[in-house]
């Protein structure tokens, strides 16, 4: 087995891979977020014109995509903080668990939210 | 580009980072806490509108983002695409300028209309 095939078993590549990609779908989410609620400029019917739109059940899931993708970066960047900056601790083995674990917990409750 | 100014965007993309944790985690419980019951202009405005306090905690994610997502997109621009020098410096700084200006704007849309 090649080196490069051993480290895509590490779950630590995978937690690399889940952090860039989220990153990257953040970041092309972030101009639409900001264009939509700069039609509260225009007022609020303006505003209340496109969350209507955002009503439709594929609106829905690509919310829950998105609040999903950011509770993966957030959790995944608060594990590399702690890896990078806090001296190790055993319990830091936890980490990626815990970072998969919450991430479920936020989009297990914004599912609850919306059905 | 140079050691230092290497260093320098790691320690920023780090500390931005720190910032946008706590942003996050109090946006995140807001998401999940205004879900409750659909989303309205009313509900989010009643919210926003005057509120100096969400006002200045946007302003400030609006600004930590500008600082954290070019920087991201810089690592994945060089280590993906290969992309690097002053054709890479000119599209995150054009990033970071969009960030800031729209983002800025919807802050200003939510908190005075």
């Amino acid at each position: 087995m090649n080196a490069r095939v051993r480290t895509r078993e590490h779950p630590g590549y995978w937690a690399f891979v889940v952090h860039r990609i989220s990153g990257i779908l953040l970041v092309l989410f972030l101009p639409f977020h900001f264009w939509a609620l700069g039609q509260a400029l225009t007022g609020a019917a303006r505003l209340d014109e496109f969350l209507h739109w955002t009503a439709h059940p594929l609106a829905k899931v690509a919310e829950w995509g998105l609040v999903v993708l950011l509770a993966a970066h957030f959790t995944g960047g608060v594990r590399l903080l702690v890896l990078e900056f806090l001296p190790w601790r055993e319990w830091q083995r936890a980490l990626l668990a815990t970072a998969t674990v919450v991430t479920a917990g936020v989009g297990l409750l914004f599912l609850v939210d919306v059905l | 580009m140079s050691v230092r100014t290497e260093t320098l965007l790691w320690l920023a993309q780090r500390l931005s980072a720190m910032l946008l944790g706590v942003f996050v985690l109090v946006h995140l419980v807001t998401i999940l806490y205004a879900m409750h019951g659909g989303l309205t202009a009313q509900e989010i405005l009643s919210r926003t509108q005057g509120n100096i306090g969400w006002a200045i905690f946007y302003v400030l994610f609006v600004l930590a983002i500008a600082v954290h997502a070019p920087i991201g997109l810089r690592n994945v621009l060089t280590e993906w695409l290969h992309v690097r020098g002053r054709a890479a410096d000119v599209l995150l700084t054009t990033l970071a300028v969009i960030l800031s200006v729209w983002g800025l704007r919807a802050v200003w849309a939510v908190f005075a209309q």
